[in-house]
């Protein structure tokens, strides 16, 4: 795995949202390859974080990720495996890979969650976040539960 | 150095120098949709007779005889048959720059399929086939234009592209010196560049991932050599450029029309990319 940048300074992300959609502003500090504080200072709920990772207009991590969620089908495999990612990693840096992957690879395909700067999005989605800062500490409460082995 | 080690070097130096000149350009590990797909969709793509996309191309051969138009003219008019067996030419029927002060029409359609896109001097832009059956359609048979995904223009590009199964398609686009080169760098900035909400490049998941499955879908290198094809989660046949659309929406990007200019460059990208993949048309896809 190419994470070719470390970050060895500190960035301010402030995103600014259009008031029009209603979306919350969020901002974030990285700091080297994690992001230590809490979006929202509200701590996570696992079973949404469950829920949100499985929704396909939401998180729809199963697209590229196989996970410990043995009801669904068709685990994508674009991705590395989840189910001990939350032994290897804490918190912030789940976080950062959630909000800016690009911050550690620039080439990278998954999208960063928080984003609501886009390039030609369509109208329906432009301005928005794929997921909101409360839906990210949900799911980084969730994948601080997988702490089991990957069996194919 | 041993005398017969020379020229034995020197003779094999040259028949590759020669083998290199007569081979077709091909794009380096290029592979065709094809070795990607299950193999109930190969075979039924290799066998006409389960392959559900004849059924348009059945429509494209009654289009081809059926006079239309004020002229009062079909195809085959000016045409005779789509398939090839009379025309050794046919390879080099349509020359790869449109020039139609010319009044040279050629029988077989063998060939034409591994040209396009070609640069129309009238327009300077590039011109896909359905254009160009729109163009026959239109000033030399007096006709309505067809719809681009319409059946009978499906069926007819299907017709034609068909009569080139198995011929490698070329393109020298990526060259300075072709008409085509401003539509294949637009065509490349477009494959390259990230876009939607979810922010990815086609080059993020058919470049970098091919082989892979996304959920279950398994990403192909998105070659174009089996266009127009019958895709089993339409059940029915699409254009390349509905391809195009689809990808824009599902990452959440803005579409743009069927044979809009930003399309066709990247089908000219794209066939470039593709260069040197056999003609397939109509594949069948998952
Ligand atoms: C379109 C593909 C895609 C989607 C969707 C996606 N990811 Fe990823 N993810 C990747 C890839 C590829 C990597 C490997 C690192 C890289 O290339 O950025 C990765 C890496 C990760 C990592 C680091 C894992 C490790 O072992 O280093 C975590 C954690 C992660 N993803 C969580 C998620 C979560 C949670 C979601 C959904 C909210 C998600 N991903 C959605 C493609 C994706
Ligand atoms: C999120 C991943 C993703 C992105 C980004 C993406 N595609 Fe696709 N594409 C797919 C999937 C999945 C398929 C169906 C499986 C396949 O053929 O690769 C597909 C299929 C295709 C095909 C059909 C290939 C065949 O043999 O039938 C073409 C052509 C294509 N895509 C072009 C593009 C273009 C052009 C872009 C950018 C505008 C793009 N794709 C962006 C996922 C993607």
């Amino acid at each position: 795995m190419k994470y070719s940048k470390i970050l060895s300074t500190t960035f301010v992300f402030a995103l600014t949202c259009a008031a029009a959609f209603g979306v919350q502003a969020a901002s974030y500090k990285v700091v080297g390859e994690t992001i230590p504080q809490s979006l929202t200072g509200k701590a996570g709920d696992p079973a949404n974080g469950r829920a949100v990772a499985i929704h396909r207009q939401k998180g729809n991590c199963l697209a590229c990720h196989q996970m410990p969620i043995p009801e669904q089908q068709f685990h994508g495999e674009v991705g590395p495996p989840l189910h001990d990612v939350g032994s290897r990693m804490k918190a912030g840096e789940l976080r950062l890979r959630v909000v800016d992957p690009k911050v550690l690879d620039k080439d990278s395909i998954m999208p960063g969650f928080l984003n609501a700067k886009h390039n030609l999005a369509q109208k329906k989605w432009a301005g928005k976040s794929m997921l909101s800062a409360q839906e990210i500490e949900d799911v980084v409460a969730y994948l601080l539960t997988l702490k089991g082995s990957y069996t194919k | 150095m041993k005398l017969k080690t020379l020229t034995s070097m020197v003779v094999a130096l040259s028949a590759g120098a020669l083998l290199a000149a007569c081979q077709v350009d091909k794009a380096p590990d290029s592979v065709s949709g094809y070795t990607f797909a299950t193999k109930d969709t190969q075979a039924m793509q290799d066998d006409n007779f389960s392959n559900p996309a004849m059924l348009w191309v059945g429509i494209g051969e009654e289009e081809w005889i059926k006079k239309d138009g004020s002229a009062g003219k079909s195809c085959a008019s000016c045409h005779g048959g789509a398939k090839p067996g009379s025309d050794e030419e046919g390879m080099y029927a349509i020359d790869p720059v449109l020039d139609t002060s010319g009044g040279a029409t050629k029988i077989s359609m063998k060939g034409v399929a591994t040209k396009y896109p070609i640069f129309d001097k009238a327009s300077k832009k590039p011109m896909v086939l359905e254009e160009r059956i729109n163009l026959c359609r239109t000033k030399n048979m007096k006709a309505k234009a067809w719809k681009w995904e319409s059946d009978q223009m499906m069926g007819t590009t299907m017709l034609v592209k068909m009569q080139s199964r198995g011929m490698p398609i070329m393109s020298t686009a990526d060259q300075a010196s072709s008409p085509l080169n401003g539509a294949w760098k637009a065509g490349m900035k477009f494959f390259n560049e990230r876009r939607g909400q979810m922010d990815m490049a086609c080059k993020n998941c058919h470049d970098d991932y091919p082989g892979t499955r996304i959920r279950a879908n398994m990403l192909t290198q998105a070659q174009v050599n089996g266009f127009p094809t019958f895709r089993l989660k339409w059940q029915k046949p699409g254009t390349i450029h509905r391809r195009y659309a689809g990808c824009n929406k599902m990452v959440r990007a803005k579409h743009f029309k069927r044979g809009s200019n930003e399309y066709k460059n990247l089908e000219v990208y794209m066939t470039w990319r593709s260069r040197g993949l056999k003609v397939e048309t109509p594949a069948v896809r998952n």
